[in-house]
């Protein structure tokens, strides 16, 4: 019998269930090590040679040096393990949000000042919300690649 | 007898934890926030407990993913609150009741709910957040939480989560284990985290009001009917991390009328958009006498 796994229709959202857990298991765990004050200052000092240390793949540790959080997730990670690597970073919770819609830090906040973001169109893949791939990235990045095309 | 006199249901936003650190609850962007919580903050000081039995959610501080809890019960004297990178947040310890503690986790075992118990534990924000908001800044070393809390921690982090109907049965055995303790205790029971959020992906940021308020209106209204809401409404609603609010069914499974007394009286509701990513959620129930 296969698992129920309703979530996978939801835009611009990876569920961390089981099977993400597996897969992020390493990637987790190394963010978990950024807790303790000597490991944040080792992997500050030599980045890919801390990540070394850690059964990684290759895809995760790149992703980490790129600080491509959306990648991250995509290999298993979880935003609150993740959240060490933005405390070792001096990032706000705001900030790590924000850089997963590619919006601008302003751009981010003004919208969660302005209510957030809508549900509308966001519901389920297909619709045409905000959060949906073929709106990536979002606010001015994204204006600037509609204005190249057109 | 011990008896669960009252339910305060809130968000727990980390931001919300550093905005008061850093002395920042009188910015513009913070009053509002906080003045939600004024009613509270007077309320609590003439109800007195003696203990909260507080239900959050650990953020990837003391449980990694060595091991995943579905429900933990805390049950030592004392807890540190947790450096989660950015240092401790600088909030006295907290106090347990390894008493109640040991004895709820066995009546609650017995009755079907295979708590993991937990002796030694940090706490993280999750958990003195709402301490912060209902109690007000303290002084780490100088000043105290004026009465204990017996942390109880639910996986809300890794899917599958439990159901919330899970949550609001657990409730009602939270209940029937605090009134069968011998001593005489006022107990509140918290239920935090939400509202909608999503911390998250290109959908990062979303808030969903007009959810968030039927939420709170059926959750006080019928929290039975509720419970039946299954996660996937939570999460396609009111964002990935809006599924959070599971665990205020467990707090208003433990309210009297869900075992057949009187409805609760609402002493307070609140709702405000934004802190950081979240919808500030709040409100208080109070068991008739």
């Amino acid at each position: 019998m296969s698992l129920h796994k309703p979530y996978k229709d939801i835009p611009g959202t990876v569920i961390f269930d089981a099977e993400q857990s597996r897969l992020g298991y390493w990637l987790n765990q190394f963010c978990m090590s950024l807790m303790k004050a000597d490991n944040r200052a080792r992997f500050k000092a030599d980045e890919r040679a801390y990540l070394d240390e850690w059964a990684m793949t290759e895809e995760q540790k790149q992703a980490v040096l790129d600080r491509d959080l959306n990648r991250c997730i995509a290999l298993g990670g979880n935003i609150y393990f993740l959240a060490k690597i933005g405390a070792t970073d001096g990032k706000s919770f705001q900030q790590m949000a924000g850089s997963m819609t590619g919006m601008s830090e302003e751009e981010y906040r003004d919208m969660m000042l302005a209510g957030g973001r809508s549900a509308e169109g966001n519901r389920k893949l297909g619709e045409d919300g905000d959060a949906q791939a073929h709106r990536q990235p979002q606010g001015k990045a994204g204006q600037a690649k509609t204005g190249d095309k057109h | 007898m011990a008896r669960i006199t009252a339910s305060v249901y809130t968000s727990h936003v980390p931001a919300i934890g550093a905005a008061l650190d850093l002395g920042k609850a009188q910015e513009p962007y913070w009053q509002p926030v906080f003045a939600g919580y004024d009613y509270g903050k007077q309320w609590i000081k003439q109800q007195k407990p003696d203990v909260i039995f507080l239900v959050y959610n650990d953020h990837a501080t003391a449980f990694s993913l060595d091991f995943i809890p579905t429900f933990a019960i805390g049950t030592a004297a004392e807890f540190q609150p947790a450096d989660e990178g950015w240092g401790p947040r600088p909030v006295p310890v907290v106090k347990g009741h390894p008493e109640l503690a040991a004895h709820i986790a066995q009546s609650v075992i017995q009755d079907d709910f295979d708590l993991t118990i937990v002796n030694k534990m940090d706490v993280d924000h999750g958990l003195t957040v709402p301490l912060s908001l209902m109690f007000g800044e303290q002084d780490p070393q100088q000043g105290a939480w004026p009465c204990a809390v017996i942390p109880f921690a639910v996986n809300v982090v890794q899917y599958p989560v439990p159901s919330g109907r899970r949550c609001f049965q657990l409730g009602q055995a939270i209940r029937r284990a605090v009134e069968s303790f011998g001593g005489d205790l006022n107990v509140q029971i918290w239920g935090t985290g939400g509202m909608s959020h999503q911390l998250q992906g290109p959908r990062a940021g979303l808030i969903n009001r007009e959810w968030d308020n039927a939420f709170l209106d059926r959750l006080i209204a019928d929290p039975a009917e509720l419970a039946q809401m299954p996660h996937i409404d939570y999460v396609r609603e009111a964002g990935s991390e809006g599924i959070e609010l599971v665990m205020w069914l467990i707090a208003r499974g433990a309210m009297a009328d869900v075992a057949g007394g009187p409805a609760p009286e609402v002493k307070q509701r609140f709702y405000h958009v934004p802190a950081s990513n979240t919808a500030v959620g709040h409100l208080i129930l109070e068991n008739k006498q």
